[in-house]
């Protein structure tokens, strides 16, 4: 196969250096009009994804894509715009557009742009130029391998339904009409295969996963393996008895437990009465082992940056110190509102929308024990490989925490029969104070937060 | 303001189009596809009794799509000058590797059988009477009661037009526009906060505005969220569950429907596969699922690979009859679309994916099902769900939902999931009453979000296993 060119979009392509977009981010932020303040965020990507089926190429997608979204202030009213293209034209009906919409807001003394710190950007290295140079072959060859893989590690798999490759590269610059900008750009890359393993009529699936920044990271074997793990240990599965039980988590499953709590721990939810936590700062809302804190600084979290969503510096945020809640994350205007200064954690969900405060680098201070000395400590339990039905189930707000869930007995300090068709519930205030191990075995994963194996006592399963 | 026209320009000219397609042809593909689109929305929000922006945002672009053998493959660009559509064709055909040929594509322009009439777009509308909305709702869900501390409100439009040409000759355009409005509240009491959120939201423009009533709709938001202040914690355990009309059609798109997609089935990857012609419900159960369906939130008039949408009985008392098509999966099972075929944007393949489905009514009458259940829990209101299509496993959370005490609706519990097996549930349906209604829903799936409809008229399952945290 050829190498994939991809098609042109706007400005020049991917990898041609940040500067061109800093350069266009500022000529827009530049023309900001008397009494108007304007924050210009401009963004381009590309992508490859790859899906491999039954030792065929599936699916191969390859796509450039950019845009911009443009903040205009004026007298504490915000109007926002966005287009999925940097053209000229666009670009200046955007701002026309965003002009526009500013009258229409309620005035609030703390929206604004955010205002420079004099904290120097740390230097983040998160670009893999493999990404762009490897041939589209070899990334086909991969999802094809990882298929093979997946396929040959165990008899009682049936397909592997998907095995994907994807990759992104992506650039992003930040101008205000106050004199920041700052620009960014990262890879992505990451392999996932989705096993079906099965036994007379019964058929239970597992999904692996490695990620890192280029294709040279990637840990094809354990991908395959996992999968296959996964959806074979499952077979047999049958509900477990009801009761109350201390559940082991998968470091998957705590890494997106970790994400939901995130959402309590920031400054958006906080300074608007949907948190847990509001007003609990030098409270102890965890067990006297928990230590978590944010720190996009960290270059092995997927989500490690030099600079925020506003163009501030990016720095190391302690949000709860041994069980006690020590601060929250802010972007400028959640900051204002609760009297305090930016901690760097404005984040967008790219150029269609504007900044917000949220976590990006979540990692729970690792304990000294491993998984299976986890396992070992527990005795008797239920551990869990992966849950279901977070978005319907987990409220940050009210700490409700119902999920549906899947994974093996803990027997005599060890896995024994697999379970699925069950929940567990309890809150997630209660979750925080129960945490009884925290494992020393830590993952970054792409999201927010990192995961390792925690122990959580007293939640109640409802099974049969 | 000028008025808009139903249909505008094309997005892009018939003689582009098939040079694009015949560029993507060109290195021995079987089937090439150019889909473009235009969107433009706005959304504005209400939080903390602010207004606190009005957006708007504009994507344009295609999508070439190349089948050789069982590969796809796909490019995108915003840029819909013939550079940069060929651009793209030239980088989604590289994975065929055939002789370069000429074929010649020459499209006919087809005309829907039927077009959605929008009375009024969005675009006509004053921004500033889209604002007053959102205040309007702020009011009434604090004026619900005083414990309610905090209230966010959201108004959003959208106009999409579609333009899906390909090798087959195919050429048809649509122009989706759609209105949603939501409300959510928090309560504060002293058992902590609880929340509460209610949408309204159809394939219509600012139209909506004249049959919904954006007070009500922010009064049950704000009931929800203070009704469950005094709400004790679900139980636990196996249970009869009574589903209210509306909402409880979460429970067949994750228990059945998903698994009825058939690319799916196609890989063996549901608990469906060899079962049309078989009975996997209850003989109360039919189960529809139709784009074509008045003004609900998962209708349209041609999907995205050009194929009219249409109603397709999946399962018709209990016995399955069929599943749900694509283009990609029913070519290779040599029969037709079922006009499933959606994507989230140009920016992504078309698969497989539901529009509204729902369980038509039956004939019991609503309040008697109440009755005569003993004991169980009656959910007002689901949130959300999820399923493993392999085992058929999939959960449904309450957002509002009561105890049932010797035929009675007693006490609020608060929000947990339940959990149920596919096939294990849909035989468990025991009565269906004849008090359907919508509820309209964001389905996600590899990824890619598209608006649905969910519905079915009140109903009870015998068995279902709630994740409580009470009784244990």
């Amino acid at each position: 196969m050829t190498e994939t060119g991809t098609a042109p979009s706007g400005i020049g392509a991917v990898g041609g250096g940040l500067h061109e977009l800093e350069a266009l981010a500022s000529a827009v932020a530049a023309q900001a009009r008397a009494g108007e303040a304007l924050e210009v965020y401009v963004s381009r990507g590309v992508e490859t994804d790859i899906r491999a089926y039954e030792g065929e190429v599936e699916s191969l997608s390859s796509a450039a894509s950019a845009g911009i979204g443009i903040r205009v202030l004026v007298d504490g009213r915000q109007g926002f715009a966005y287009a999925g293209s940097l053209d000229e034209e666009v670009v200046r009906d955007t701002l026309a557009e965003a002009r526009d919409n500013v009258a229409f807001a309620t005035p609030d003394p703390h929206v604004g742009l955010a205002t420079p710190d004099g904290v120097p950007r740390p230097a983040i290295d998160v670009w893999d130029d493999a990404v762009l140079t490897t041939s589209t072959a070899d990334k086909v060859a991969l999802a094809l391998e990882l298929e093979r893989r997946a396929r040959q590690i165990d008899p009682r798999v049936r397909t592997v339904s998907s095995a994907d490759y994807g990759d992104i590269a992506a650039e992003a610059a930040i101008a205000t009409s106050n004199g920041i900008v700052s620009s960014s750009r990262r890879t992505v890359c990451s392999l996932a295969a989705d096993a079906i393993a099965g036994e007379g009529a019964d058929s239970q699936s597992g999904v692996g996963f490695s990620a890192g920044r280029g294709p040279g990271s990637l840990e094809l074997e354990r991908a395959a393996a996992d999968a296959v793990e996964r959806a074979v240990r499952m077979l047999g599965a049958t509900k477990a008895r009801s009761g109350r039980v201390t559940v082991v988590f998968d470091p998957r499953v705590s890494s997106s437990l970790l994400a939901i709590v995130s959402s309590a721990l920031s400054g958006e939810s906080v300074t608007k009465g949907r948190s847990m936590f509001a007003g609990r700062i030098g409270e102890e809302v965890a067990a006297g082992q928990v230590t978590v804190v944010d720190d996009p600084t960290d270059v092995r979290a997927f989500g490690a940056a030099a600079s925020d969503a506003e163009g501030l510096a990016c720095r190391r945020n302690v949000l709860i110190e041994n069980g006690v809640l020590r601060g929250f994350v802010f972007d400028s205007t959640a900051a204002r509102r609760f009297g305090t200064t930016s901690t760097a954690s404005a984040v967008r969900g790219g150029y269609a929308s504007g900044p917000i405060a949220g976590c990006r680098a979540l990692l729970l201070s690792p304990g000294a024990l491993s998984g299976e000395e986890i396992l070992a400590a527990v005795g008797d339990g239920l551990y869990v490989q992966s849950i279901s039905g977070v978005h319907s189930g987990v409220n940050p707000v009210s700490g409700d925490f119902s999920v549906g869930a899947e994974g093996l007995v803990i027997r005599g300090g060890a896995l024994a029969e697999p379970v699925r068709e069950v929940t567990i519930a309890s809150t997630l205030q209660r979750m925080l104070q129960s945490l009884v191990h925290i494992g020393g075995d830590v993952e970054w994963l792409p999201g927010v937060a990192a995961g390792q194996t925690l122990a959580i006592e007293g939640m109640s399963l409802s099974g049969s | 303001m000028a008025k808009s026209e139903a249909t505008g320009a094309p997005l892009v000219e018939t003689p582009v189009v098939e040079r694009v397609l015949a560029a993507a042809l060109r290195q021995g593909a079987e089937f090439a596809e150019v889909f473009a689109e235009d969107r433009r929305g706005t959304s504005a929000g209400l939080d903390d009794g602010r207004v606190e922006e009005l957006a708007s945002g504009r994507d344009r672009g295609a999508g070439v799509r190349v089948v050789v053998g069982e590969t796809t493959g796909y490019a995108h660009t915003s840029d819909l000058s013939e550079r940069g559509l060929l651009a793209a064709a030239e980088a989604a055909s590289a994975v065929a590797r055939g002789s370069s040929e000429t074929r010649v594509v020459a499209l006919t322009p087809r005309s829907p059988e039927r077009r959605r009439s929008v009375e009024v777009y969005p675009e006509d509308v004053a921004k500033a009477r889209k604002i007053e909305l959102l205040t309007r709702a702020d009011e009434a869900a604090r004026s619900a009661g005083s414990a309610v501390s905090q209230v966010s409100a959201s108004y959003a439009d959208s106009r999409r037009r579609i333009l899906v040409a390909n090798s087959d000759g195919v050429l048809v355009h649509d122009d989706q526009v759609r209105s949603r409005f939501a409300v959510s509240a928090v309560a504060l009491g002293d058992t902590g906060m609880q929340t509460g959120f209610e949408s309204a939201a159809y394939t219509v423009g600012f139209e909506m505005f004249d049959d919904i009533d954006v007070e009500e709709v922010a009064d049950k938001a704000a009931r929800r969220a203070l009704v469950k202040l005094s709400a004790r914690p679900a139980p636990s355990g196996e249970v009869p569950v009574v589903l209210a009309a509306g909402s409880g059609g979460i429970l067949f798109h994750e228990a059945c429907g998903h698994g009825l997609e058939a690319d799916h089935i196609v890989k063996d990857a549901s608990v469906y596969v060899g079962q049309v012609g078989k009975q996997v419900a209850s003989p109360l159960v039919t189960l529809v699922d139709d784009g074509s369906v008045g003004d609900e939130w998962g209708t349209f008039v041609v999907d995205d690979e050009g194929n009219p949408a249409q109603r397709n009985v999946l399962i018709e008392n209990g016995m399955l009859t069929d599943y749900m098509w694509d283009f990609l999966r029913a070519r290779k099972e040599g029969r037709r679309s079922s006009g499933n075929g959606r994507r989230q944007s140009y920016r992504h393949l078309p698969m497989v994916r539901m529009t509204n489905t729902f369980l038509p009514n039956g004939d019991a009458d609503a309040d008697d099902i109440v009755a005569q259940t003993p004991h169980g829990v009656y959910v007002a209101k689901l949130g959300g769900g999820q399923v493993n299509t392999t085992t058929g496993d999939f959960v449904f959370g309450t957002v509002e939902a009561y105890l049932i005490e010797n035929g009675r609706i007693t006490e609020p519990l608060r929000d947990a999931n339940l959990i149920g097996n596919g096939p294990e549930i849909l035989r468990r349906v025991d009565a269906v009453a004849n008090d359907f209604a919508m509820t309209p829903g964001t389905c996600g799936k590899d990824g890619q979000s598209v608006p649905v409809g969910c519905g079915q008229p009140t109903l009870r399952v015998t068995g279902v296993t709630i994740g409580g945290t009470a009784g244990d």
